[in-house]
């Protein structure tokens, strides 16, 4: 009975996810999409358990169980700001179990040589190094290790022999029975490179980087499907791959660069370079009462939130700006970049966490056209992502990326904790320029300073 | 060899429908989209369940795949419920209004 069902609720799985991943495109349908998709991977489970090779229950409810009451917690008790972290972490657990799976079939010995194999080999490589890597990005992005990059000499070579290494006794592997040795060695290739890839990644490359380990985890459940000759998991690791793939390279149109340029780490050693050339140049700076007389008589103001913004925590005193300046007729809008935040879209769920209209929060290309007609663009937290040489200066490492023209505004105003420079290394001629005022301070104390100095005026 | 070359002609749709899905996904929900996805792939947990529960499995496959299973039920519950908790803030309105 249950062999004639099986296919239906399978079936019935894949549509749910294809729905999930669809009505994603739309605040409005998004919620509904997790809906659809937690059927669907609900019925993927009970499908799974109603097999009827399926006969040891206990540990497979017991685990179900574990897995349940360590994931709510972990997703409801990390705060708005740690989602990168949560996610890489997240990403490490379906890699891991992946990679678990792989071994035990390798194990068991009833995988065959050729095509099974050689998914079986992809499934484990990709499981392996996405775990590692993941872990280490988690380490990174909670600051338990630090966020530059970590290069040494030869840094390239020696991981990519790595990789090679785990290729070739891979290779070895599906074309002919292996020596006992060659799988734990491989394991320990691929758990070696996926810390290499991470090591050189600086925190700002972390979308792309996080993106591409969640298309690895997708790619890598994708051919565990080949190897069980399960559709469901190859539809739903082939979307996930996908997803993720195309994340990155969104992300790395978005910084101007190619994905080898992000993994192998060339822009760190730029950025070391450029750094010593940084002048000591005049700037402009005010104090939160200037700033607020200025706000306060402007008619259009965007705001352009960066990372800072997160490490402050000053989201929900932007909101108390916003609703201070809005309640005066002033138009306020907030300009995302693409790679704003250490994960695709962060800024954006920061915002939204702060109770910001999403409809306020655009994209570079929709608002890049308002910044001339705008009164005051404030920026906070962001550098790298307003820097008007990524235009101009055809000798900048940051020369062609799609910056955010804050620069066109009539005034400027830039909070900033001091005047190092941002992630490239290089000096951001946006603060030097005569519409250019300086807010030094912690974003979060300077925001709360100017709703202070609005909420006192009236 | 013929159910591999179906399976792949099944991953090669499914890959590009997951592009067309996914390039319409305003950047506003990029982090969502990638949380959503992550639970998705946690659909190892089919395999997990799978291989632990066969019937004459060794000790190391139970031992490999109930840990497999408490990380995949791991990354499938944190994965949805960090998505869900994330598109509950996403609000049209004005806030004044909704009060």
């Amino acid at each position: 009975m249950i062999e004639n069902v099986l296919p239906a609720i399978y079936l019935l799985a894949s549509v749910g996810f294809i729905l999930a991943v669809k009505w994603m495109n739309n605040p409005a349908t998004a919620r509904r999409g997790v809906i659809i998709g937690e059927i669907g991977m609900l019925l993927a489970v009970i499908g799974t358990l109603l097999r009827p090779e399926v006969v040891e229950y206990r540990w497979i409810l017991i685990g179900l169980g574990i897995g349940s009451a360590i994931g709510a917690p972990l997703a409801y008790l990390m705060p708005m700001t740690a989602v990168p972290q949560l996610t890489a972490l997240s990403h490490a657990f379906g890699a891991m179990a992946s990679a678990l799976i792989g071994t035990a079939e390798f194990y068991k010995g009833s995988v065959p040589l050729g095509f099974p194999m050689g998914a079986l080999v992809i499934e484990t490589l990709l499981g392996f190094l996405t775990t590692t890597a993941s872990i280490l990005a988690f380490a990174k992005l909670q600051e338990l290790m630090p966020t530059r990059p970590l290069t040494y000499k030869g840094q390239n070579v020696v991981s990519l022999s790595i990789l090679t290494a785990a290729i070739v006794i891979g290779g070895w592997m599906v074309a002919s029975p292996a020596p006992q040795w060659a799988f734990p060695a491989f394991i320990t290739l691929a758990l070696l490179f996926g810390i290499m890839l991470v090591m050189p990644i600086g925190g700002a490359d972390m979308p792309t980087v996080i993106a591409l380990l969640n298309s690895y985890a997708g790619v890598a459940a994708a051919a565990m499907g080949f190897v069980l000759n399960n559709r469901l998991l190859i539809i739903a690791g082939a979307l996930n791959g996908s997803a993720g793939l195309i994340l990155s390279i969104i992300m790395c149109k978005a910084m101007n660069r190619s994905f080898t340029n992000v993994l192998f780490g060339a822009f760190g050693q730029l950025a070391t370079a450029a750094v010593g050339t940084v002048a000591q140049r005049p700037v402009r700076s005010a104090t939160p009462d200037e700033a607020a007389s200025i706000l306060d008589s402007a008619r259009s103001v965007i705001v352009i939130p960066g990372y800072g913004m997160a490490v402050a925590q000053a989201q929900h005193k932007i909101r108390e700006l916003y609703d201070a300046l809005t309640k005066r007729g002033i138009d306020v809008k907030f300009a995302i970049h693409p790679v704003a935040g250490r994960m695709p879209g962060h800024m954006n769920v920061l915002l939204a966490e702060a109770d910001i209209p999403y409809d306020k929060l655009l994209e570079m290309d929709e608002i890049n056209g308002d910044f001339p007609n705008t009164d005051v663009a404030l920026v906070i937290g962001a550098n790298d992502v307003v820097n008007p040489l990524a235009r101009t200066d055809k000798t900048s490492p940051i020369y062609g990326t799609p910056i955010l023209d804050a620069d066109r505004a009539r005034t400027v105003m830039v909070i900033k904790r001091s005047m190092s420079p941002g992630f490239a290394g290089i000096d951001n001629e946006l603060y030097y320029m005569n519409n250019t005022l300086m807010l030094f301070g912690d974003a979060k104390n300077f925001v709360a300073g100017i709703v202070k100095e609005l909420a006192g005026s009236h | 060899m013929q159910s591999y070359e179906f399976g792949l002609y099944v991953f090669m749709l499914a890959a590009f429908l997951g592009f067309e899905l996914v390039k319409r996904v305003s950047p506003l929900l990029h982090t969502p989209l990638m949380s959503l996805s992550n639970a998705i792939s946690a659909i190892a947990v089919v395999g997990a369940i799978l291989i632990s529960g066969e019937k004459d499995a060794s000790t190391f496959q139970r031992v490999l795949g109930f840990v497999a299973v408490i990380c995949a039920t791991l990354n499938v519950v944190a994965g949805y419920l960090i998505t869900d908790r994330m598109l509950r803030m996403f609000r049209k309105r004005e806030p004044e209004k909704t009060k």
